[in-house]
């Protein structure tokens, strides 16, 4: 709650529309089509606070506004964004360099519930650039690592080539009660890590790691099809649909319920989510119409 | 490995839940102790199909030779999982390379003896084919959402 509060108080300070100007600290390529950024507040003051899950908007002078997870630490003392470059101001990003300056509206958005998965144990299943948004539950769980029971990170991507933070997860690894695996859905020989699709992680952690479905908080982030085919093989194995939370992504522009860009229904992703619980989305994220 | 280890691992082992004491130490008697080491080929395409499976502990690659290409890994296997199912369906081929990514230690059972099995006892046969299809679903099915290219810029 007192995170909740400090965020509050950083968008009262300077309003939901007034981007604040950070400074490129560090650029750096994370795979072929996607990079990280570390950002800090150009003025020298302290660095916005936010809760992972929770997105900022990041504002290219000249070029654009864009939607981007927060992906470093919650209590880190800089500001990490990993992006990919799909559209033109990603692109565009992905040239900026220490010492550049960016627009930075937020954080914006629903986190991740990470005081209820307290006592738990934690399953993150993430699909492609979407571990960026898992990214920070990670740390937050190694911040306060004694709060919370058996972490299992269950990650997919494309191709070996494609896969985010490996040298990080190596060291996610070593920590007590934690698994991590990752899988992608096309290697050629020499890979000797898994291939196949991220669901077939759920059986493997089960069985190896034995996380306690009836007392475990389930978030998954990824493209739709992969949330709608991760959660079925939860629920398979027991994890109650009201302990599984998903992370939607639509076209936002304002940040805060406005414009009705990423209005689905009577809920706007960007102020109403992207966090959700899955028994609250499921009618609407499964509607064919929307 | 004797008769009573392999079936003690069967009796634990989910993939044979539902069958009795009879039909696990008729189908105990089709298996015999294997081992593969790291890049040694467990079966390759196009041989005849005459054994299943059930790996205890390493990894397994699935692969196909792909002309100009080379090789492609289609999917790992890893313990508790069970590899191979063409030796249930005429005309018996296997139709993937499987090449051991780290050491394996699995279980090898003689598909024709479990053929006749289920021949004999048609509830077996009934539980096993179910039991296979259930694999070859989740494969398949697995295989489509790998080829939807999900990850994709596209998607």
């Amino acid at each position: 709650m007192a995170r909740k509060a400090r965020a509050a108080a950083r968008h009262n300070a300077s309003g939901f529309m007034v981007p604040e100007l950070y400074r490129v600290v560090k650029a750096w390529r994370e795979t072929h089509d996607s990079f990280s950024l570390e950002l800090a507040p150009a003025d020298g003051s302290p660095v916005m606070r936010f809760l992972p899950g929770q997105f900022n908007m990041i504002y290219l002078f000249g070029v654009g506004e864009a939607p981007i997870s927060i992906s470093g630490d919650p209590a880190g003392k800089t500001l990490v964004h990993t992006i990919r470059e799909v559209g033109s101001v990603t692109r565009r990003m992905a040239k900026l360099k220490e010492g550049d300056t960016v627009g930075i509206r937020g954080p914006f958005g629903t986190d991740w519930p990470m005081d209820a998965a307290r006592g738990n144990d934690i399953v993150v299943v993430a699909g492609g650039i979407a571990f960026a948004p898992v990214r920070p539950i990670i740390y937050s769980v190694f911040n306060e690592r004694a709060k919370y029971g058996k972490l299992a990170v269950l990650y997919g991507a494309r191709t070996p080539g494609d896969l985010l933070y490996e040298k990080e997860a190596k060291c996610w690894r070593s920590h007590e009660d934690t698994e991590v695996l990752m899988t992608v859905d096309r290697a050629l020989p020499g890979w000797s890590g898994n291939v196949g699709v991220v669901t077939t992680l759920i059986g493997r952690s089960k069985s190896g790691n034995d996380f306690d479905p009836y007392n475990t908080v389930a978030m998954v982030c990824g493209p739709e099809l992969m949330m709608r085919f991760t959660v079925r093989e939860l629920i398979k194995h027991g994890v109650p649909e009201s302990r599984i939370w998903i992370s939607l992504e639509r076209n936002m522009k304002c940040g805060i319920g406005l414009c009705g860009h990423c209005q689905m229904q009577s809920h706007f992703i960007c102020k109403d989510g992207p966090v959700f619980r899955h028994d609250r989305i499921r009618d609407i994220v499964n509607r064919r119409e929307l | 490995m004797e008769k009573n280890e392999i079936e003690a691992i069967l009796k634990g082992h989910p993939f044979f839940e539902g069958l009795d004491a009879g039909q696990l130490s008729a189908i105990a008697d089709c298996a015999t102790d294997s081992q593969y080491e790291t890049g040694q080929f467990i079966f390759k395409e196009g041989q005849p199909s005459e054994h299943f499976f059930l790996i205890r502990s390493g990894g397994v690659a699935l692969e196909i030779f792909v002309p100009g290409k080379g090789p492609i890994i289609l999917q790992t296997i890893h313990e508790n999982s069970i590899l191979g199912w063409s030796w249930l369906v005429p005309p018996y081929k296997k139709q993937y390379d499987a090449q051991a990514v780290k050491p394996v230690k699995a279980l090898k059972f003689d598909g024709k003896k479990v053929r006749g099995l289920c021949e004999k006892d048609p509830k077996l046969g009934c539980t096993l084919l179910m039991k296979f299809s259930e694999i070859m679903s989740e494969r398949l099915w697995a295989t489509r959402i790998q080829i939807m290219d999900i990850y994709g810029k596209e998607s």
